[in-house]
């Protein structure tokens, strides 16, 4: 039995990803961000981007307006806060449900349209929303200041705090913010319960996503990015299907502003920006749109350029050469340091660029080109048998 | 008997009347061609019984059913599958899975939500997949994308995936074009084979005169919109009608 499970490919998917999740500290840590902030946005914008996936990767619709649901999941989850509870579950339910209801609304719309015309008008609800937050809906948003956490709010479950101190978010009593200090190999690393919860909650939601991928909802959205038309006429409602990806990914990203307020109660409508949209449609299609493991990646990616390569500054890159005569060492520093630091935006733009230009399925794609073209090297040096063409089995995507 | 009743559709672009009070009765379990020279309204025929467009005036119905303002996918379900003139598949898709689609549209109507069902677990439908595929000589490449196949084959796909779902109607338009000879042979044989061994009736549009007259059990040939005759193939052939709408005369061809 549990052989035969762990023949699965899926299976052995799942576990090897959950693995490498939950390990994320110790296998962090050498890379300078083994920190619990870093680590939970790693697994937040993970959450996040797998959800777009849904959409993005498998019905070819590209939404770019997809921080809003982030920013409305983040609102709600704050609210149920200050009205309800610091326990994050209530939050969490609330911010999934209340976004999929925006998702449901904006999805409506704007499947009307397909292409560009579909991506603007995502667009232009998102920026709708964003200005919204900060004109009219005030008093639901408290506008630029941010939504967050007061000592006089109700909190009706909790009681209202009267120690004057506030509540910090929790999940029956295990606080988020709680850390365990590890010595590791001379590393310190920091397993925190807050990283764990996002992480548990981004392995359920990888496991969801395989099973759609997997299923034959799944094989339909993958038939709308193929050929709408051919769908059309074999008796598929296609406008159902693609509303329903739409919801299920506008609840992914409800999850994960939920998941952003739980770590930091707090809420500001910058998280709704269309910079932050675009954010994660260049996670998506850098790790690789259309892959299960690609969101993942390309997420990872993005926040550890913005986070380490962006700290990165000229004393830094000298003490890296050192050992090198000074005049070869300043050389260095004078050719590196425009791509990092403050550059590192040209670097990120340059990986993208090379990513969009030879590897158009991401670095999914380039792993798996690796991967194939290593098992060709060995079986070459086996013995010169001529490879079998790729063969799928159905619902399997590459 | 007849299953497909078209009487007085009219259609206009413009100023241009693509169909002119058109008429036409399929009778059931027959092959009915549709002929006519170029910009003759083949296609716009074509375009009104499909629900891709709504005739402007006439009634199109099909088993007794109207099929006026219909959505395509509709009309899919009440059993009329379709062949597009340049072959229609999901190329980034496998053959099997080109074949499980329209086998799950006929089980599961036009929308079901199970996401989490493994598609691995329908059986049924892929046996049924399977089967057709075998019908057809695809068996083999099953497991290759759709995009990697010849454009002859894409044409046979394109025949399984509607015979999948054992339609009670099947639209072909010009099922041959751009074909070699050894290769339109091939496709008679096929859609007499798929007619002899299932119960589905035929709307042939073709241009291609072998091809009509070696399958056809009826003909109507199209001319500026409308019907000129409907009839027999042999009493079509030599008729002069037909013959003034193909070859012209020598005033209408300037």
């Amino acid at each position: 039995m549990l052989a035969k499970l762990l023949n699965n490919k899926d299976t052995m998917l799942v576990i090897v990803f959950s693995l490498v999740v939950l390990a994320a500290p110790l296998l962090l840590a050498p890379l300078g961000a083994g920190y619990p902030d870093l680590m939970q946005r790693f697994a937040i914008f993970g959450i996040f981007a797998i959800g777009f996936n849904i959409l993005f990767g498998l019905t070819g619709y590209l939404s770019f307006g997809h921080a809003a649901f982030l920013g409305v999941g983040s609102y709600s989850a704050v609210w149920m806060f200050k009205l309800l509870s610091v326990n994050i579950v209530p939050a969490i339910l609330l911010s999934v449900l209340i976004s999929g209801l925006f998702a449901l609304v904006i999805g409506y719309v704007s499947l009307k349209r397909s292409g560009i015309y579909f991506s603007i008008l995502t667009l232009a609800f998102a920026q709708m929303s964003f200005n919204l937050a900060y004109s009219v809906l005030t008093p639901i948003t408290n506008g630029e200041t941010g939504l967050q956490l007061a000592l006089d709010d109700p909190r009706v479950l909790d009681g209202a705090s009267t120690e004057g101190v506030l509540p910090s978010p929790q999940l029956f009593g295990l606080e988020m913010n709680d850390t365990a200090q590890v010595p590791f190999l001379g590393m310190e690393l920091q397993f925190n319960v807050g990283f764990y919860i996002c992480a548990l909650i981004l392995i359920a939601a990888f496991f969801i996503s395989l099973r759609i991928f997997r299923s034959s909802f799944g094989m339909m959205l993958r038939a709308v990015k193929s050929n709408q038309t051919r769908l059309n006429y074999t008796g598929i409602n296609t406008k159902p299907y693609t509303l329903a990806a739409f919801v299920i990914s506008g609840m992914y990203a409800g999850l994960a502003g939920g998941l952003m307020a739980s770590m930091d109660p707090l809420a500001g409508a910058e998280r709704m920006q269309w910079t932050a949209s675009g954010e994660v449609v260049l996670m998506t299609i850098m790790g690789g749109a259309g892959s299960l493991l690609g969101p993942v990646l390309g997420a990872a990616i993005i926040k550890y350029f913005e986070n380490i390569f962006s700290r990165i500054n000229d004393n830094v890159i000298e003490a890296w050469f050192t050992f090198l005569p000074d005049w070869l060492g300043d050389i260095l520093v004078t050719l590196i340091s425009p791509f990092v630091g403050k550059g590192w935006h040209l670097s990120l733009g340059l990986i993208f660029m090379l990513v969009v230009i030879f590897l158009p399925g991401g670095l999914v794609e380039g792993a798996q080109r690796v991967s194939r073209w290593t098992v060709r090297s060995v079986k070459r040096l086996q013995h010169s048998e001529p490879g079998s063409s790729k063969s799928l089995e159905p619902g399997e995507t590459h | 008997m007849s299953i497909l009743e078209v009487q007085g559709v009219n259609k206009r672009f413009g100023g241009l009347a693509a169909l002119d009070d058109v008429n036409l009765s399929v009778r059931e379990n027959t092959i009915h061609a549709i002929i006519g020279p170029n910009g003759a309204g083949k296609s716009t025929l074509l375009n009104c019984l499909v629900g891709k467009l709504i005739p402007d005036s006439g009634t199109v119905t099909f088993g007794g059913r109207s099929l006026i303002g219909l959505k395509p996918y509709e009309i899919n379900q009440l059993g009329v599958s379709r062949v597009f003139q340049t072959p229609e598949v999901f190329s980034d898709l496998t053959i099997l899975e080109n074949l499980m689609i329209p086998a799950l549209a006929s089980r599961d109507g036009a929308f079901k939500l199970s996401p989490f069902k493994y598609l691995g677990k329908e059986a049924d439908i892929r046996y049924q997949s399977e089967r057709i595929l075998e019908d057809v000589g695809l068996i083999d490449q099953r497991h290759l994308l759709a995009s990697s196949m010849s454009r002859g084959n894409k044409r046979r796909l394109e025949m399984a995936m509607c015979l999948v779902q054992s339609p009670k109607l099947l639209l072909l338009d010009e099922p041959t074009a751009g074909m070699s000879r050894a290769d339109t042979n091939n496709t008679i044989e096929l859609l007499r084979t798929i007619s002899e061994a299932h119960n589905i009736t035929f709307v042939v549009i073709e241009h291609d005169m072998h091809v009509v007259f070696s399958l056809a059990d009826r003909i109507s040939v199209l001319s500026q919109g409308h019907v000129i005759v409907e009839d027999d193939p042999q009493n079509i052939k030599g008729h002069p009608k037909v013959q003034e709408a193909y070859l012209g005369t020598v005033e209408s061809e300037g």
